[in-house]
């Protein structure tokens, strides 16, 4: 009864907040404060249990990976797609697919899981399944040291059941399989040539990777990558991708959703369906998009702590392209500026940057001219920054690296100036 | 004739090196070499022998395991580096350093970690990270702007100097209203932000003194460095 009426009052509210535009996480406020157990009964009965995804970066584009290839496999998959990737959020999120009896209809709940709010939620309910991908210095403003992230992945993987994928990679991640007590832990990893690219936090400074010596068989490891091509290796196979996906690092966790869908799914796995699934997956919103104003592509290029921001500027070469960087620092942004001075920008000392914005934009500009990039337009106007920046190379495809709300800010200009179609 | 030569020596920055510590490098090589020095730059890791010659140090904060990974090493250097202190060599320690270079820091569990003592202060562990925007009023560089994000309390001993007068943000230990420590040309913060590119007034006394001690002489003339009073006061505005 306690559960019927959790369920009618949450989407009663959820109708309300809809109406009034927004307000994704206050219907599930009003579930859980009705009906503690709400969240484990409702997602503990799924056949084939929970799965989370956490880690600092690239959580979304894996989760919406994840999820595309379990629907490949013909799986009826729950999600938390609108973004409220904290508990509240997922209460919100099941209660829009809940009927009225509250039953979800689905064989499995892929969740996306900010760090912190994971601990909160599997101790509500303890995941069949979970994918730790990464702990690079991002939130340090609020969560103070990388070791507190760690500590909080950590408790997801005790809490795990049955199996924990790890990134072999990270050396703070590898050391999680200490605390498995689940049946079976996987790796995803990369080929050693490949290592290189992806500097853990650890190697930012010295740009050499941590030791290679001891580490554990991967059951999906990326051996090659070339622009959207890849080759992943599984076993003994070697399976060639053609993706919708740029950015090294995308193309890495791809290789994190495969060892982990692969899992789900078992013995039965369809392998041509995986890989066609996998060859179908587009970035998900705001992370790394690319669109087309007047006619030539423009990309946003999602950028938040130095770990990222030196990927991106590896996996896209500045030469042709017009370039813009957008710096906020709003609580979403996090407000430490001191991560822009751990990013190398020199790949985009011989093209220059076109138009540096956002609040932090002198910062910004500061930081390139220590590093000997020319600056042509400084200005922490963003609207009149991204004008300025359409109308000076109109014949050049774009490209805007930018933090979060300045993301946000950024597709909403868009969207008045000009007809903006999304490619992928 | 070559140009004057500068020895610029990074304190472990393998495992310090957080928060954008690398940006008091950047900043201090370059401004250097707008002054038409050479720089050489020396990278100390734990082990490595340390140079001869050294002009300048620079040292940064570090997560609780790079602390513990340099510990051992810098006790063992840390003689050198006070006679150095002593002998007017320009050092800048920030966070996870200044700590260090303490008397001790104790811990929130108890524990007792041992420094180098080239500053009087003591460091205990406090119950809450202390994390935001921070502007200091000092006499000797002015208005210092930087961010602060440290859980360790420092204490200030025996009449040691403070950097500066917190004006906003919570400073060494949230009760004094101090924010880093100044000993000879040693100057020690908590300060992330980088501090120097947007404190060049600090960044040119580290630079005069290493200057003035290894060629006798220095030119004042100031350096026109574009969006740095900017980037000043548009980080002064922001919420903490």
């Amino acid at each position: 009864m306690r559960h019927l009426l959790a369920t009618l009052a949450g989407k009663a509210v959820k109708t309300v907040a809809k109406l009034r535009g927004g307000g994704s996480a206050l219907p599930g406020l009003v579930a859980e404060k009705i009906d503690p157990n709400f969240l484990p009964r409702t997602l503990g009965n799924l056949p084939q249990g929970v799965v989370v995804i956490s880690g600092t970066n690239g959580k979304t584009t894996t989760t919406k990976m994840v999820v595309e290839l379990l629907q490949g496999q013909g799986l009826k998959v729950f999600t938390n797609r609108t973004g409220s990737n904290f508990t509240r959020g997922v209460v919100a999120a099941v209660l829009g697919e809940t009927t009225i009896g509250g039953k979800l209809d689905a064989d499995v709940a892929v969740l996306e899981l900010d760090e912190a709010h994971a601990v909160h939620f599997v101790k509500l309910v303890a995941p069949r399944y979970c994918l730790l991908l990464n702990v690079m210095r991002d939130q340090l403003d609020r969560f103070g040291e990388i070791e507190t992230t760690a500590g909080f992945l950590r408790q997801i993987a005790a809490a795990t059941t049955e199996t924990v994928v790890l990134n072999r990679e990270d050396p703070r991640i590898a050391a999680l399989a200490d605390s498995v007590t689940a049946d079976r832990v996987l790796y995803f990893g990369l080929a050693p040539q490949l290592r290189s690219m992806f500097p853990s936090d650890d190697d930012m400074r010295s740009g050499s990777t941590s030791d290679a010596s001891a580490r554990p068989a991967a059951d999906v490891v990326l051996s090659a990558c070339e622009g959207a091509s890849a080759t992943f290796t599984v076993g003994d196979r070697d399976i060639d991708a053609e993706l919708k996906l740029t950015g090294v690092y995308n193309i890495y966790n791809a290789a994190a959703a495969l060892a982990l869908a692969r899992t789900v799914v078992g013995a039965d796995v369809d392998e041509d369906a995986l890989l066609e699934s996998l060859e179908a997956v587009t970035p998900a919103f705001g992370r790394g998009e690319s669109l087309t104003v007047n006619g030539k592509p423009l990309d946003l290029v999602l950028v938040k702590n130095p770990a990222g921001f030196r990927l991106a500027l590896r996996s896209f070469p500045p030469a042709g392209f017009s370039t813009m960087i957008a710096i906020n620092d709003n609580y979403a942004d996090g407000r430490d500026m001191s991560w822009l001075w751990d990013v190398d920008f020199d790949s985009l000392a011989d093209a220059g940057v076109a138009e540096v914005s956002g609040v932090r934009a002198n910062d910004m500009a500061l930081r390139l001219f220590y590093e000997d990039v020319p600056v042509r337009h400084v200005d922490t106007d963003l609207s009149a920054s991204l004008q300025r920046f359409i109308a000076l190379e109109p014949d050049a495809p774009k490209r805007i690296y930018c933090t979060y709300t300045a993301m946000l800010a950024l597709r909403r200009e868009l969207g008045k100036l000009t007809e903006v179609e999304v490619v992928s | 004739m070559d140009a004057p030569v500068i020895d610029l020596l990074q304190l472990y920055p393998r495992d310090m090196n957080i928060y954008g510590d690398w940006g008091n490098v950047l900043v201090l090589r370059k401004r250097l070499q707008l002054r038409g020095y050479d720089v050489r730059l020396h990278e100390y890791n734990p082990g490595d022998t340390f140079p001869d010659q050294v002009d300048l140090i620079v040292g940064g904060g570090g997560q609780d395991s790079g602390q513990n990974k340099i510990q051992a090493d810098l006790h063992q250097l840390g003689g050198r580096l006070r006679e150095l202190a002593d002998d007017g060599v320009p050092m800048l320690a920030i966070c996870g350093l200044y700590q260090l270079f303490g008397n001790f820091f104790k811990t929130h569990t108890g524990e007792v970690i041992e420094g180098i003592g080239l500053l009087d202060v003591d460091t205990i562990g406090g119950p809450k990270r202390l994390i935001g925007n921070t502007v200091l009023e000092s006499e000797e560089f002015g208005t210092v702007i930087g961010y602060e994000n440290h859980s360790g309390q420092t204490f200030l001993k025996g009449g040691t100097q403070p950097l500066g007068t917190v004006t906003k943000g919570e400073g060494n230990n949230g009760q004094d209203s101090t924010e880093g420590a100044r000993y000879r040309n040693v100057v020690a913060s908590y300060l992330h932000g980088s501090l120097l590119p947007k404190n060049p007034a600090v960044a040119d006394f580290l630079v005069r003194h290493a200057a003035l001690r290894r060629h006798g002489s220095f030119d004042d003339a100031p350096l026109e460095i574009p969006f740095e009073e900017q980037a000043r006061e548009d980080a002064a505005a922001r919420p903490r």
